[in-house]
């Protein structure tokens, strides 16, 4: 999309975010199943927090790496 | 982002749940990043092509990504899983059969039409094919309309934020629209659309954890069937379709003719192809084939979206302890079913995946407003502005234009929101503007598409007649509470079968009267017609195509698959 313009694709910035986003889930869900909060969530037990954080890190690192602008080029 | 960051911490003290620092972070950071987006791409937004049309460069999968997106505002989030909360799987209808065959005929008939044409806006193509008169009512009518359900969206919005937050809802409206007047004004379309798209999945990925969590509480799909049936014996909550067989079988009191013809044939058809705000998307398209895989694309993801929309609401019904009931009952301890999907994110989504959840909701809120702004800066710069107003001002002027429109519809939006907090029920609101202005609109394109035979005077008459005979069927039920029956033909009928036949009647009435005129005035010119009409246009050959690479193929598989849906859930 838009190569010739030099324009960095929008699947970059999902990537770089999605890597953010799943450093901090992944971080806090692990951060949480040592340190149980006083009123934690129905099925806390599941650690929904650290599953789902690890798949949308996984998520970002893919999209960043394989959009990244210098690849494109 | 310090100051924002500061408020948002400070306002999130109280109330249903609060956010963690981590939360804070993840909003922060959406904040920061479709901000960046928006400045980023200020450079590639200088002429009216880039700004308003984003170039025409888009391929099928990001318009087509787009294209949904535009339409899942936090509105349709937060209303779509309180209607699955008060009526159960019919709800789905509107995502179905309320969609998805709409849009594969935008995609495989219409399509085509609107990109072979070069009209940059639907009241455009109007204008091509009926002249300057039924693109003024058009574009008008789209116009209002677009304010008022950009300023829907955006009450949703805050509401759902105080109720699960306790954030100031002027808080909310101010600092979530300005942010969405910024991206777009900077770089206008294309910005909307790369922020729509990163909006997409982030409601993906911050609501689907809801709707997995609570199977697994539920004991899956059955175990969620039975639970609803233990809760509330008295209604069947779980059938697409069995129940619809009269009007007092089912929740929301419809019978099957008006979902069918009322919501599938008509109200759909209206939106999906004829409402700007999301055909816009597809008009970016770079190429003819792109521009018909977009609708297909779009339709095979939103026949997936009831996962987090629709079942969170059902999911509802089945696992949490106290009974949801109507906004107007919502006192003390009492949620309303407006509430259901916050309170279904409060009770499953920790520190991180709760801001990821917030997070969704106001990607969807900011997706669905930057959808209504661009669209009506679009619609007013070229159809209401160049039209006229001013005819011959240097494109950059346009441009210009465009961007102080932004600004303007931003503005006029946030009126709107303070006046909707007056209104009773968010979704009949909404789904009135839709029968009101959309209905109509779909007899007059569809009519222009495919009957050659159709003229100027008659297009420009049947629209404006469909349009006051839906306003006044509105009107009159208004006024006279019990002229329901007449509309909806039945005394059991309520407020959303109201809907669907009011957007039947006002169609047939636009059809009928577009057709009686054009018989009775002189047919246009076959030459005026090439690249307006079917059967006066030559369309590209598929044939060099592969199989897997033509439309067709797709729209094909997605049909099957909301067959077989439909058969699943009856």
């Amino acid at each position: 999309m838009v190569e010739g313009k030099g324009l960095i694709s929008i699947w970059f910035f999902i990537g770089v975010l999605l890597l953010v986003y799943g450093i901090i889930i992944l971080s806090a869900g692990i951060y949480h199943a040592f340190h149980p909060p006083a009123h934690p969530v129905v099925l806390a037990n599941l650690h929904a927090a650290i599953w789902w954080g690890a798949f949308v890190l996984l998520m970002g690192a893919f999209y960043t790496y394989r959009f990244f602008p210098r690849k494109n080029k | 982002m310090p100051a924002p960051a500061a408020l948002l911490f400070q306002a999130a003290t109280a109330k249903l749940i609060s956010l963690s620092p981590v939360d804070v972070a993840i909003i922060v950071l959406y904040f920061a990043m479709v901000l960046g987006i928006g400045f980023y791409l200020k450079r590639f937004s200088g002429t009216g092509e880039d700004f308003f049309l984003a170039g025409r460069e888009m391929t099928a999968w990001i318009a087509g990504l787009s294209f949904v997106a535009a339409n899942l505002g936090s509105l349709e989030m937060m209303g779509w899983a309180a209607s699955a909360y008060q009526y159960g799987i019919l709800a789905t209808h509107w995502y179905w059969i309320g969609a998805i065959p709409a849009m594969l005929f935008l995609g495989l008939i219409m399509m085509p039409f609107y990109y072979i044409s070069k009209t940059h806006s639907v009241p455009g193509y109007l204008k091509l094919r009926f002249g300057e008169p039924a693109r003024a009512l058009s574009a008008i009518t789209f116009g209002f309309m677009t304010v008022l359900m950009s300023g829907v969206n955006m009450y949703a919005m805050a509401i759902v934020l105080k109720v699960i937050l306790g954030w100031d809802i002027n808080f909310s409206v101010w600092v979530s629209s300005l942010t969405v007047a910024v991206y777009v004004v900077l770089g206008g379309l294309r910005s909307a659309i790369f922020n729509e798209v990163l909006q997409f999945f982030l409601i993906w990925l911050g609501a689907i954890v809801t709707s997995v969590v609570g199977l697994i509480e539920a004991g899956g799909w059955s175990g969620m069937v039975q639970r609803i049936h233990a809760n509330f014996p008295a209604q069947d909550y779980t059938h697409l379709w069995s129940g619809l067989g009269s009007f007092r079988s089912n929740p929301m009191g419809i019978h099957w003719t008006g979902i069918v013809f009322g919501l599938g044939c008509v109200i759909s058809f209206g939106y999906w192809t004829t409402d700007f705000l999301v055909v816009q998307r597809v008009l970016t398209a770079r190429d003819i084939r792109s521009a018909k895989m977009a609708p297909i694309i779009g339709a095979a993801f939103k026949i997936c979206i009831p996962f987090i929309v629709i079942l969170p609401g059902l999911l509802g019904l089945a696992v949490l302890p106290e009974h949801l009931v109507a906004a107007s009952q919502a006192t003390g301890n009492l949620h309303s079913y407006n509430e259901v999907l916050p309170l279904m994110l409060a009770r499953y989504c920790g520190p991180g995946l709760l801001g990821l959840g917030i997070t969704a909701l106001i990607a969807g809120f900011m997706s669905g407003m930057a959808g209504n702004v661009s669209a009506f800066t679009t619609v007013w710069t070229y159809d209401i502005y160049r039209a006229l107003i001013n005819k011959n001002a240097t494109d950059r002027h346009y441009v210009n234009m465009g961007r102080w429109t932004t600004v303007i519809g931003v503005l006029v939006s946030i009126g709107t929101a303070y006046m909707v907090m007056q209104s009773a029920s968010i979704m009949d609101y909404v789904q009135a503007l839709f029968s009101i202005f959309i209905a109509p609109l779909f007899g007059t394109v569809i009519l222009g598409m495919l009957w050659k035979r159709t003229t100027g005077p008659a297009g420009f008459w049947g629209l404006l007649c469909g349009t006051a005979s839906s306003f006044g069927m509105w009107l009159w039920v208004k006024i006279d509470p019990s002229a329901l029956r007449y509309i909806a033909l039945s005394p059991h009928a309520k407020v959303m079968a109201e809907d669907m036949y009011r957007a039947l009647w006002s169609w047939l009435i636009c059809v009928i009267v577009t057709v009686v005129i054009s018989l009775l005035t002189k047919p246009m010119v076959e030459a005026e017609l090439e690249g307006l009409v079917y059967g006066c246009t030559k369309l590209p050959s598929e044939g060099h195509l592969r199989l897997y690479q033509r439309p067709i193929f797709w729209a094909s598989a997605v049909a099957a698959l909301f067959v077989a849906l439909n058969i699943i859930f009856w």
